[in-house]
């Protein structure tokens, strides 16, 4: 049993959760990820490490299903039942020169760990978030304080810059010679985004994030076309080279159980109104 | 022996055997002609006093029988169910040239089973701590027999294991309805009492880096073969495709059979199709006759040169699973979700070094089966992650960790054995090779000093 430490709400839907795992904190690096599995009956999912601190690790997460909403009426002093760890390749950090980290959405949340990494390693790491609207931005303080310079979007122009991350780094590539790009967010923000650097030859990396199992490499659920090659990216990823990934087929392979996700989360909305209501109401 | 009807028993995920009772084991027992010098120990890569164990269930002295078995194998009502036995022990038994072996397994299962439920056997001595550390990686049966016998000898163990749960394919892979879970549990609590230490969740490698690994007196690499193979077809990561590893580790281990109650789902084919010919292959087919799905095997040779054990062949037939042998994958169908897959019929020629035949492919000689599923079940190699982040662990070929007679790699206190030495194997040559080489880390460890 692992315990909660600390957990709150961070913006609308999405919560930030620390849990005490001493296995995973004491050797956790940027771009890796643990495994959380909260009771008997629950699924195993893959959330990144987005924070250490001594025995403590974050995790960061938007509520979209099942699991998450469950993870989401969990408070401090609850127990999860398993969270195995730390999972995944680490990211590539080394002395690049300059560096763009972009984090749209949720994925923002994996931002800070990698900027702080390549600051450490010499970089100079620009900084650049996006959400929806202002309400759904998170970390944003914490990526300020790591980066030497940050910028931030909004779809609907609520803060910062009106528009994608893609039309920020596509200014900064005009205006600077870059080295390194990193991209972590929904796949089709990732597809997308990519595709601005595709054209000056920068280094891009992404973090995938296909439907996994164990996370150690033993099911192939995670597989992903990289290269034209199969890869399974709980172990030779999650982080791979954005201009040959398959996309595409990340997508379709993210919606293989979409409509058994819609029945469970149903399910359990229905059952946490009728059971819970009180206690999440009060 | 009286196996629950075909009919039944493709509705549920309960045991296909039933077992033996009393008065049926010791009828069994009085078979045996207690040899002088018995052959079926031969075959029993644990040395079980087979003899010896048999006499006392003739008695129905069940407990004593089970003391017996003890002492060589830790994990018997696993091994009664799932050893191929017409290889081993009962294909060595005099008898079997007669054509009916004493049943071995079903003794041993038996009587593991009556000592589980009426008993409260008590855990064996144990030696005088020692103060040597050892780390195991893996709770498969070859690290599991290992952890056991070392810490009978005094010392002190550790088993780390990435998975939520001990006991490797034994509870990730097997199917409920082949080998229950709580028999896997039992077994393995069996070991824990003896003061073994587990740490779940733990993928050594990551949440314990090689560097502590070593950093014990001796480490004892089990981490089996766990890497699914895949074909390199086209369309082999269309939705629907899975490995037998995903598959069943969805439905044995998640429990995505009780979906939603329990939250991991699986795809519900209605026809599914496998690929494969040995264990894993029969358990994936029966599990998805299990789902509701019609079922069909694909295989290369013909049935007879299948590897799965005999009892597993047949009964996936008297289930219903179909089998398309002579017959081999070159493409699967489908936009977003597999919808058929092509094959070409396959001709045998000649034997290869296993004495099996050489399937070729006949040319024009397409074919497409229909299916909505594709379950790939054609093979694991041993886990690559920890051995290769281990510097100077010399491997084979296929990937395996290169080992000497006594278990011993090519770093002096590290020692490997089961499935990550051998490749896919089986539980008992996992356990075999576990036990020699904890005889061999106990003899270092005490000449240590
Ligand atoms: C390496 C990796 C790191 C991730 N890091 C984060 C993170 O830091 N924060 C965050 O909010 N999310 C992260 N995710 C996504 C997160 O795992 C899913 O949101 C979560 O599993 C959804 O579970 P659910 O039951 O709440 O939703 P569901 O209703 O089950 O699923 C919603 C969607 O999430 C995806 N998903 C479902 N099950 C899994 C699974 N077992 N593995 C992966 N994806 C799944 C599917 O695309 C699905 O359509 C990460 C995914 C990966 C692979
Ligand atoms: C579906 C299926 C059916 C089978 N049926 C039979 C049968 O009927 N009869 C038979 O005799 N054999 C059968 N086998 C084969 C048999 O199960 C294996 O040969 C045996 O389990 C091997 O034992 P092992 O201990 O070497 O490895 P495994 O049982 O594979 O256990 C290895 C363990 O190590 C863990 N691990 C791996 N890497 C790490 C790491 N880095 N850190 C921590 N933990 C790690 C894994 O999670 C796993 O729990 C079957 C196999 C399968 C897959
Ligand atoms: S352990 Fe396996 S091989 Fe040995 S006697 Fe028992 S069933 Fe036979
Ligand atoms: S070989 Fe057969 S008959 Fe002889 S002792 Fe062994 S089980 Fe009994
Ligand atoms: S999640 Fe199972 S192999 Fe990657």
């Amino acid at each position: 049993m692992y315990r909660i430490k600390e957990k709150k709400e961070l913006a609308d839907g999405i919560y930030e959760c620390w849990i005490e795992a001493p296995h995973i904190s004491r050797h956790a690096r940027a771009g890796q990820f643990l495994v959380l599995r909260i009771d008997d009956s629950g699924e195993r999912i893959p959330l990144t490490i987005s924070g250490v601190d001594g025995d403590d690790v974050r995790v960061i997460y938007m509520a979209v299903g099942k699991t998450t909403h469950y993870l989401a009426s969990l408070g401090e002093g609850d127990l999860i039942r398993d969270v195995a760890g730390p999972l995944g390749t680490p990211a590539t950090i080394r002395d690049y020169g300059t560096c763009v980290v972009i984090g749209g959405g949720v994925g923002i949340a994996c931002t800070p760990i990698i900027a702080k990494e390549l600051r450490e390693a010499g970089n100079r790491v620009i900084g650049i978030i996006g959400a929806r609207n202002a309400g759904l931005l998170i970390c944003e303080d914490e990526m300020r304080d790591v980066c030497d310079e940050l910028f931030v979007c909004t779809d609907d122009g609520s803060s910062g810059y009106h528009g994608f991350p893609a039309g920020l780094l596509k200014r900064e590539l005009e205006a600077l010679s870059i080295d390194a790009v990193w991209i972590i967010g929904p796949a089709i923000m990732m597809k997308i985004t990519s595709e601005v650097t595709r054209p000056y030859g920068v280094k891009t990396f992404v973090s995938l994030n296909p439907i996994m199992v164990d996370g150690t490499g033993m099911c192939g659920s995670c597989r992903v076309t990289v290269g034209g090659e199969t890869k399974f990216a709980c172990v030779d990823g999650p982080e791979f080279d954005a201009h040959q990934v398959d996309f595409d087929e990340l997508m379709r392979r993210q919606r293989i159980y979409l409509d058994q996700e819609k029945e469970a989360l149903a399910l359990y909305q229905n059952h946490e109104c009728r059971c819970m209501g009180d206690r999440k109401h009060a | 022996m009286r196996d629950r009807s075909p009919d039944l028993r493709i509705h549920d995920f309960q045991e296909v055997d039933p077992g033996l009772n009393g008065q049926e084991a010791i009828a069994e027992a009085m078979l045996c002609l207690q040899c002088k010098k018995p052959l079926c120990v031969d075959g029993c890569p644990v040395g079980i006093d087979i003899p010896g164990f048999i006499a006392q269930v003739a008695e129905g002295n069940f407990l004593a029988a089970y003391e017996i078995i003890r002492s060589e194998n830790m994990l018997p009502a696993i091994c009664g169910r799932v050893c191929p036995q017409e290889v081993q022990c009962e294909g060595a038994c005099v008898l079997a040239n007669k054509g009916s072996p004493v049943a071995i397994g079903a003794l041993e299962r038996f009587v593991a089973d009556r000592a589980r439920e009426e008993t409260d056997p008590k855990p064996p001595a144990l030696a005088e701590q020692t103060g040597k550390r050892v780390a195991v990686v893996g709770s498969g049966p070859a690290g599991v027999t290992a952890a056991a016998e070392l810490v009978r000898r005094g010392h002190s163990v550790t088993i780390f294991e990435s998975l939520h749960e001990a006991g490797g394919v034994l509870i990730y892979g097997i199917p409920e309805f082949r080998l229950p879970k709580e028999v896997v549990r039992a077994e393995i609590e069996g070991v824990k009492d003896l003061g073994v230490t587990v740490h779940l969740n733990h993928l050594a490698g990551r949440s314990i880096t090689p560097e502590e690994l070593l950093g014990h007196d001796a480490v004892f690499l089990a981490m089996g073969a766990g890497l699914p193979h895949f074909m390199g077809i086209d369309g082999e990561n269309l939705n629907g495709v899975y490995s037998a590893n995903e598959f069943l580790t969805r439905v044995n281990l998640m429990h995505a059979d009780r979906f939603p109650e329990s939250d991991t789902p699986v795809m519900q084919g209605r026809r599914v199709a496998v690929v494969g010919g040995g264990n894993v292959a029969m358990d994936a087919a029966r599990v998805a006759r299990r789902l509701g799905a019609e079922a069909a095997l694909i295989y290369r040779r013909r049935e007879e040169d299948m590897p799965a054990r005999k009892a597993e062949t047949e009964h996936a037939k008297e289930e219903g699973v179909r089998f398309i042998t002579c017959a081999n994958p070159v493409k699967i169908y489908g936009e977003q979700s597999v919808t058929g897959i092509e094959c070409l019929r396959m001709d045998l020629q000649g034997t290869d070094e296993s004495g099996r035949p050489v399937p070729r492919p006949v040319e024009g000689s397409n074919f497409v089966v229909d299916a909505d599923l594709c379950i790939i079940a054609i093979g694991q190699s041993p886990n690559p992650l920890l051995a290769r982040m281990i510097p100077g662990l010399r491997l084979g070929k296929r990937g395996t960790v290169l080992v000497d007679d006594d278990g011993r790699t090519s770093i002096p206190h590290v020692f490997a054995g089961g499935d990550i030495s051998t490749g896919a194997a089986t539980v008992i040559t996992a356990m075999g090779s576990a036990k020699v080489a904890a005889v061999a880390i106990d003899r270092m460890l005490m000449e240590q000093g």
